[in-house]
């Protein structure tokens, strides 16, 4: 009755929500007595970090094929490698490639699916995980009664802690059907070297109040000095002052990063939605009466394009 | 081209959620209900790939109440041909990919098209399982989507990318924007949705994994603190050592 926890890379480094999720089965392991289990494809660098945060065994795939990242292909492995190490409960974290890939793990493993969850089980009343709902706006503890579960987590779920284990990495080579890898890819497009949003420390993201795209400097400048990734709200989206995959908000990305900075952004609903979970918000807009200031920790009333450019000198002289 | 839409009956994204009897009960009063905005994506697609292969049905199919007849009256409006309604509670992604599954089975559809979750339980399930339910590949988060005789081109939403991929039909799909853009139903789509035939079908019986506790709501958070716009410095200094996030 052991836990899987499914290690996802980027830039050949163990993604930091893949740490979170390996510390969320950690506590599931040590709650119900079994092996705490990873599973990581490809070459690491960082592997030893497994260790580090409890992983008992580590399974790595070197098959190269894996380097295209297809639902089918990651799902049966996933669930080859819990059948062969009588795993009842998988982890994952939250990403693109987790979100095609859960309903196929669970179907494949006979399991339920709870996914967006936010908050370690609760062990009193069998095995309540509590998720996210209406994009942000609400939660629902649901419990889960089989006995194979499959877990997405939402980033932040869990503090991490350090507990060494192990680590022993062990090569696997999953057995795969013949629908695996069958999705030809034609071209892939990536934008590299830059934040990525979804799993960003620091968001700083752009409004309407920038007025046009010529302007989007303000925001990449200060995002620059904070190593941030860079949002934007939707109607900014809609008329194609950014690329769609910055839209932050309820039909967009979800953001949770520790500090979110709002810049000419009024704070529809649907905007707040996608950003309610961030640790901190802070807002910059003109307008006194701004929905966004609600949701805000600080605020600063005032013309962006005379406060972005001081603020990104004082960073920069505070750092 | 036979075309299924899956569409979602969620409360609009304005709405403030709320919560009574204790936390068991989500609060419909003063709602609107809409389709959800994925779906409606998703729809939009199917009718402008009916309308280029010059031929096809499209059938919007709905897992709940009569109350959802509205929403489903509107896809008919927008230019669904048919409709069904499955007469069940949508409690949760793995009931309702199992309803959308027994429906679908044996009525060789080309393409199952949906959003890529639905905004109010937000489980992204349904497209998966839907797929793996009835033994054909799906793909989801998709933003682009051709289709020349049984094969499919198609954008998947990657991190801080996309992919361009090529798939067979038949194929489940999770759509999101810019596949299309919204549809209005028009006076005419209006009055025809009227006779367009909506069946409703009882349920098959599913025995799921989940049971529902109770709901919550977010803490509100403090009220925000002013700066002063002629003081940056301070905000810094906030977030340095008061909010410690930088």
């Amino acid at each position: 009755m052991s836990v899987l926890v499914f290690l996802e890379s980027s830039d050949s480094q163990i993604k930091k929500s893949s740490i979170e999720a390996l510390v969320y089965g950690r506590s599931i392991a040590a709650k119900t007595g079994g092996a705490l289990l990873a599973l990581v494809v490809g070459e690491v660098s960082n592997i030893s970090e497994a260790a580090a945060y409890g992983a008992e065994k580590v399974l790595q795939i070197t098959d190269a094929r894996f380097a295209q990242t297809d639902a089918q292909a990651y799902s049966e492995a996933i669930a080859d490698a819990a059948k062969q190490n009588s795993v009842h409960t998988m982890v994952l974290a939250k990403s693109s490639l987790t979100d095609s890939l859960t309903a196929k793990l669970a179907f494949l493993t006979y399991a339920t699916a709870a996914t967006n969850v936010v908050s370690l089980p609760d062990f009193s009343n069998g095995f309540v995980v509590k998720r996210s709902i209406f994009t942000g706006k609400a939660f629902e503890l649901v419990k889960i009664n089989s006995e194979n579960k499959v877990i997405s987590i939402k980033k932040n779920a869990v503090a991490i802690t350090e507990s060494a284990a192990a680590g022993e990495v062990v090569p696997f080579s999953p057995i795969l059907s013949d629908k695996a890898f069958s999705i030809k890819t034609i071209s892939l497009e990536k934008a590299t070297g830059d934040v990525l949003l979804a799993d960003a420390e620091i968001v700083v993201s752009g409004g309407r109040g920038l007025k046009g795209p010529e302007n989007w400097g303000l925001i990449t400048g200060l995002a620059k000095v904070l190593g941030a990734a860079t949002g934007c709200s939707k109607p900014v989206s809609d008329l194609n002052w950014r690329p769609h995959h910055e839209h932050v908000g309820q039909t967009g990305i979800k953001v949770s990063p520790n500090l979110y900075i709002a810049i000419g952004i009024s704070g529809a609903i649907q905007h707040v939605a996608g950003i309610s979970s961030s640790k901190v918000i802070v807002a910059i807009n003109k307008d006194a009466d701004a929905p966004i200031f609600k949701a805000a920790t600080y605020g600063i009333v005032g013309d962006a394009f005379e406060i972005v450019p001081k603020l990104t000198a004082a960073i920069k002289a505070a750092q | 081209m036979n075309i299924l839409v899956c569409i979602s009956s969620v409360p609009d994204t304005t709405s403030k959620i709320s919560f009574s009897d204790n936390n068991t009960k989500f609060v419909s009063t003063g709602i609107t209900f809409i389709i959800g905005p994925y779906d409606d994506y998703a729809l939009a697609r199917a009718i402008e790939l009916k309308e280029a292969a010059g031929s096809g049905n499209i059938t919007a199919i709905n897992v709940g109440g009569p109350e959802n007849e509205t929403i489903i009256r509107k896809a008919l409006a927008i230019g669904a041909d048919e409709a069904v309604r499955i007469n069940a509670v949508a409690s949760d992604g793995f009931f309702v990919a199992n309803q959308i599954a027994a429906y679908a089975k044996g009525k060789n559809f080309d393409l199952i098209l949906m959003g890529r979750e639905s905004i109010d339980y937000n489980s992204g399930l349904v497209h998966g399982l839907v797929g793996e339910l009835l033994g054909i590949p799906s793909l989801s988060p998709v933003m682009k989507l051709d289709i020349n005789g049984t094969e499919a081109t198609l954008d998947r939403e990657i991190e801080g990318g996309k992919e361009t991929l090529k798939a067979n039909l038949p194929l489940v799909l999770g759509c999101q924007e810019p596949i299309a853009e919204w549809k209005i139903p028009s006076m005419r789509g209006i009055m025809s949705a009227r006779t367009k035939p909506l069946n409703v079908i009882e349920p098959v019986a599913v025995n799921s994994g989940l049971a529902f506790e109770n709901y919550e709501l977010p803490a509100s958070r403090t009220s925000c603190k002013m700066i002063s716009e002629s003081n940056v410095e301070e905000l810094v200094s906030l977030l340095k050592s008061e909010a410690k996030v930088i």
